[in-house]
């Protein structure tokens, strides 16, 4: 299969669908010069002339603006240049896109995906680098998405924009440049609520999302190479999510660590975790292990960036300590 | 405080815009050389907007600034050594490293941040001015913010409570055309940021951002009724950028001879510059220009020799 940029992927669902659906429109800041903030709307001025809507820096407009047109058209995308931005926007996502098709009786119907990069990149520091996709995930009536792969970011992004409920899209920073095998078909959908085991294994679950997908694969590497065989799941949304994948992994090997880069208080590996130990207790055979992020806002400063978020190696080592010690031959 | 613009006074206006422009300058070019972690935010060729308000404060009045900080910082009084070692990441900036060029902060001199969110600077300063209404401390406060803020619910959610407070505020746009890669045509649909004050019932003056004593003097006004309980003032000053948005900005949206003319036509430091040399007030500079540029040599050498901070340092400044 061809490869191509996360970025690219991003692109081509965007496109797609807006040849498919001719009523679909993109909104947000800095949309068309460059391509955009990401270079995600490369010649999309030129394709799609008249439904690209630049906005103004007015966030909370942008996003309830979306949703009004959302509700009486749609497919709309609103674009929050760094999801650290959505906090000016919460009422819009939260009080209003979140609530609008339960609180009518399920007259609304919301096709609207906000797309919006989060995670470390570099240096940004702690208003441009935050992981919240727990505050987004705790509202009933948004779906969140955390591709980690091209194909991933394509099949969701495509499946969010024909869908009928808020969507919150989250895509990494780190990942826009990362190339991967993508389908070139249109009809390359992705449901939401459906973990990719991303490698399997035998000893040891390890359920990562974004970024740490690839943190996880690279720490199962390290194992396997030490003898421990590692799973590694990637729910891919993280509302829905898909626990029986989640709990058929936790059944075969017994052990499970969640991986994300949120601070790990409060966060979605918690939220996991809890469930792996209050569901599948039984199928345990020690506690479940969690990673995430030290309470701290981000540094700036390298050093200290690479110490907030988790590595590869934090993975490899709390993996180590989960399995029973060998014994001295 | 002596609000004459005298010869001392006026040189010391063209010191700072040199200070800036160097500091930003070797900025840049550290950060070309991978010296620099973050991204950068330039203020070349709005020199004369933050020298100019600055200039009519005390070191005790209070500035809330955005992502195109440092400017603003120098001229508040900051030190150029603490501020580059904060690019470079060292544990001798000003916030150990943590929070880099979008967050440089210095409370000492009055300076309570810039900032990564536009928008976010009207607030603050509206808090820091009611903060000194209620203390009686005579102390201003300042938020300045780009044209592309205006278009933030919080400019005016801020300016109207301010404006019924009767806050201590100065409200400082500095109009460089730009929101990131949009004309501020396509931002806003009035033509001048100054014209909203109107509705707000509190004075609004657009000047010209290159006249750096003409931004003064609307300052020293604006701080003068201020401190009188009059309440706030907007202040739209009219710039430019030199560079693009951010370190890595290729400036598609405008051209590369429309920058050069720019920097041809609206340089505010070689303007001011002539005006002083033909006012026989500067003699050829060369002084301070030397002394600036010793100033900037110095502050990356201090940036390169400081540490970087100790891992223990990431879970400093934090309730957990
Ligand atoms: C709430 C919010 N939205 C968007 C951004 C991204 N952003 C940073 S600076 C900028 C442009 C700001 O333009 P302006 O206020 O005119 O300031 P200038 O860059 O011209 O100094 C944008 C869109 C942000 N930091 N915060
Ligand atoms: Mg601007």
């Amino acid at each position: 299969m061809r490869e191509i940029t996360y970025r690219e992927a991003i692109r081509e669902a965007l496109s797609e669908e807006m040849r498919r659906s001719p009523r679909m429109i993109i909104m947000g800041e800095d949309l068309l010069p460059g391509g955009g903030s990401f270079g995600m709307h490369l010649n999309f001025g030129e394709l799609f002339p008249g439904r690209m809507i630049e906005t103004p820096i007015s966030e909370a407009a942008i996003v309830g603006t979306a949703l009004g047109a959302a509700m009486t058209g749609g497919p709309v995308v609103a674009e929050i240049m760094y999801s650290d931005f959505m906090t000016v926007c919460m009422d819009e996502v939260v009080n209003q896109a979140a609530k609008i098709r339960y609180m009518s009786g399920g007259q609304a119907r919301v096709p609207l995906v906000v797309r919006t990069p989060y995670g470390i990149a570099k240096g940004i520091a702690a208003q441009h680098s935050q992981s919240l996709e727990a505050w987004y995930a705790h509202i009933p009536g948004l779906r969140v998405a955390m591709p980690a792969t091209p194909a991933d970011a394509k099949g969701l992004l495509k499946t969010a924009l024909r869908g009928e409920d808020p969507v919150i899209f989250l895509e990494h920073k780190l990942l826009y440049n990362v190339k991967g095998p993508v389908p070139e078909d249109g009809e390359h959908l992705i449901p939401f609520g459906c973990a990719s085991v991303a490698r399997s294994g035998t000893d040891l679950s390890i359920v990562a999302t974004g970024l740490m997908v690839s943190k996880a694969l690279e720490a199962a590497d390290t194992l396997a190479a030490e003898g421990i065989s590692a799973e590694v799941i990637d729910p891919r949304t993280v509302s829905p999510l898909d626990w029986d994948t989640i709990f058929a992994s936790v059944e075969k090997t017994g052990r499970a660590l969640v991986v994300n880069e949120a601070t790990l208080f409060g966060s979605i590996a918690s939220e996991i975790a809890a469930t792996i130990g209050e569901k599948r207790f039984n199928a345990l055979d020690g506690p479940v292990r969690r990673i995430g992020s030290p309470f701290v806002p981000k540094p700036s400063t390298p050093g200290l960036e690479k110490l907030s978020v988790p590595s590869a190696l934090d993975v490899v080592r709390i993996a180590r300590e989960m399995m029973p010690r060998r014994r001295a031959a | 405080m002596d609000n004459d613009l005298t010869p001392e006074r006026l040189v010391g206006f063209w010191r700072d815009m040199l200070r800036i422009r160097a500091f930003e300058r070797a900025a840049v070019y550290q950060s070309s050389l991978g010296k620099i972690y973050g991204a950068l935010h330039s203020y070349e060729g709005q020199e004369s907007c933050a020298v100019g308000i600055c200039g009519a404060l005390t070191s005790e009045d209070y500035v809330a600034s955005t992502h195109r900080g440092h400017g603003h910082s120098i001229a508040k009084g900051a030190r150029m050594d603490r501020m580059m070692a904060e690019l470079f990441g060292r544990e001798t900036g000003y916030c150990k490293g943590k929070g880099g060029s979008l967050h440089i902060a210095d409370f000492s001199c009055g300076m309570l941040g810039a900032n990564g969110i536009v928008g976010a600077s009207y607030a603050i300063a509206a808090g820091a001015a009611l903060n000194a209404k209620i203390s009686k401390n005579g102390r201003v406060a300042v938020a300045f913010f780009g044209d592309g803020a205006v278009t933030r619910g919080t400019f005016h959610e801020t300016t109207n409570m301010a404006s019924l407070l009767k806050l201590p505020l100065l409200l400082v746009c500095e109009n460089n055309d730009y929101a990131q890669y949009m004309h501020r045509s396509e931002t806003m649909v009035f033509d001048n940021v100054a014209d909203l004050a109107s509705n707000y019932k509190i004075p609004g003056v657009q000047l010209d951002g290159n006249d750096v004593r003409a931004v003064f003097r609307a300052a020293t006004t604006a701080r003068e009724r201020a401190l009188a309980g009059d309440g706030p003032t907007l202040l739209e000053l009219k710039t430019q950028r030199f560079t693009g948005h951010s370190s890595g900005d290729p400036q598609v949206y405008r051209t590369k001879a429309s920058v050069d003319e720019l920097r041809r036509t609206r340089d505010p430091i070689a303007a001011f510059e002539r005006e002083l040399m033909d006012a026989e007030m500067l003699g050829d500079g060369d002084a301070i220009r030397a002394a600036v540029d010793a100033e900037v040599a110095a502050a990356v050498a201090f940036a390169e020799a400081s540490a970087y901070p100790n891992d223990e340092e990431l879970f400093s400044d934090v309730y957990a």
